[in-house]
């Protein structure tokens, strides 16, 4: 009997799961991290030095430590304390606050790119301030860093691959295991690289026409 | 009427406005001239409560606006206030800038405050530009803009800083003769201006700052035509 099997149209099933559950991770981490993004993003803006320098550290220490070694530093950690998480969900924690730390700087700068003289102009209209933040600086803001923030979403996409080394079943992963059955690397991961690049590659042009349209 | 008693305002060591009195009546039109820095601009943030005051009172029809039981955004529905930089909102059309405030400060719907809105565009002759999106416009067609924004909220004052000095030489006419058109409306004003023949034409009353104190005040024909004091006729000299 022979030990490898080659690759055939019954392992589509199990490499689209794969595909879908690195979008699927992605998603999460894009929607999680951009929303709490959002909201430190908007809290350094307002905050004084103080916090600044606190909530600025810990996001440094998300930004700088590379994304493999907080995955298994977390699931080691989660399953040392004795709460073990699927590895999705631990997964897709770790990687929304790593996220969330790359697009509060996203949404900071939005934030600061707002003219203190169109938020005296809309107080001076009446709105109070939770109304101009959410009517004046959150879309004036978010619309000028959104090519940035297509960058952070696209680099996301791509770490999810990460995520494979705590054990969830993403492309990477789908594609080791049939790698070790097929015994055929160089054609599934060159297929796996083909993926990411059709994903990314769309966004980041789409980016870039966005960007230039601003400058106009 | 606006009435300001003895104001004092200082940003940190440096005191911008030592005691200024000056009363406005309903549909006058008051405007406020003097030398760069001499707190013309301050005074106007203080009257909206943008800006605190460390001395005197501020009383807007019969409230005082610096209280602090007083509710600054619901005061501020009353004072319009227009800006030397317009300030357009970049993510919203013409129409949706001036119904904006309308809809969620007032609380209207969007149709009455959409209707409200378009009225005072049109006022202002921006009929046509309703569902342009403001950074296509002129610097004056913002600036008129802003006005209608303002003027939306159906104030019964208007506060005016300088409107025209960031334009164009020949984009200051036709925001002048959309003041002009307030003016005829009876709409009560204050107007801080570098422009003395308008200031000269629309006035009831003119008042000279000179660092931080109203140096002379009375009809344009006093103060503009006639000055009194000496840092009057030197500045006047200067200017025109
Ligand atoms: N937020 C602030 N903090 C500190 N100083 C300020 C502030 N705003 C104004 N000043 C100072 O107060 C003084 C008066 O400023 P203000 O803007 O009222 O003058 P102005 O008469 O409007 O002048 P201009 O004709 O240049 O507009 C200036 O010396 C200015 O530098
Ligand atoms: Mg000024």
């Amino acid at each position: 009997m022979n030990l490898f099997t080659p690759l055939s149209w019954n392992d589509t099933g199990f490499i689209l799961t794969g595909i879908l559950n690195t979008v699927y991770i992605s998603v999460v981490a894009i929607v999680i991290g951009s929303l709490l993004g959002l909201l430190v993003g908007f809290l350094r803006a307002e905050s004084n030095k103080t916090v600044n320098v606190i909530l600025g550290t810990f996001l440094d220490v998300l930004r700088s430590v590379p994304l493999i070694i907080q995955l298994i530093l977390f699931s080691t950690f989660i399953g040392v304390m004795g709460f073990p998480l699927p590895p999705f969900f631990a997964g897709a924690i770790v990687l929304s606050l790593y996220t969330m730390a790359f697009m509060s700087e996203v949404f900071r700068s939005g934030f600061n790119s707002v003219p203190v003289s169109m938020i005296k102009a809309a107080r001076s209209l009446g709105m109070n301030y939770l109304q101009t933040v959410r009517y004046i600086r959150i879309p004036i803001g978010m619309r000028s860093v959104f090519p940035s923030w297509l960058g952070v979403a696209q680099s996301v996409i791509k770490d999810s691959a990460l995520v494979s080394v705590i054990g969830y079943m993403e492309l990477l992963r789908t594609a080791e295991q049939l790698i070790s059955r097929t015994q055929q690397p160089l054609m599934i991961l060159l297929g796996v690289g083909l993926f990411y690049f059709m994903i990314s590659y769309p966004l980041s042009r789409y980016g870039k026409y966005v960007e230039r349209k601003m400058e106009i | 009427m606006i009435e300001i008693k003895g104001v004092h305002k200082s940003f940190g060591d440096l005191e911008v406005l030592k005691g200024i009195d000056l009363t406005v009546n309903r549909g006058e039109v008051v405007s406020i001239i003097g030398a760069s820095g001499s707190g013309k601009s301050t005074l106007l943030y203080c009257i909206n409560a943008i800006e605190k005051i460390n001395g005197g009172n501020i009383i807007v029809d019969g409230i005082d606006v610096h209280d602090k039981k007083t509710d600054k955004n619901k005061l501020r529905e009353n004072l319009g206030m227009v800006f030397q930089q317009w300030n357009s909102f970049p993510h919203l059309t013409v129409l949706e800038n001036a119904a904006l405030a309308p809809q969620i400060v007032k609380g209207f719907s969007k149709e009455k405050a959409e209707e409200i809105a378009r009225k005072e565009l049109i006022h202002v002759g921006l009929g046509d530009k309703l569902d342009e999106y403001p950074t296509r416009m002129s610097g004056g067609q913002q600036q008129r803009l802003a006005i209608a924004r303002a003027l939306a909220m159906e104030p019964p004052y208007m506060l005016f800083d300088e409107v025209t000095s960031a334009l164009d030489p020949e984009l200051v006419g036709e925001v002048l003769d959309t003041l002009r058109l307030l003016r005829d409306d009876g709409m009560t004003m204050i107007c801080v201006t570098h422009e003395i023949a308008f200031a000269k034409e629309v006035s009831d009353k003119v008042a000279f700052f000179h660092e931080g104190v109203i140096e002379e005040m009375g009809t344009p024909e006093e103060v503009l035509d006639n000055p009194q004091k000496e840092r009057t006729q030197q500045f006047l000299s200067k200017v025109l």
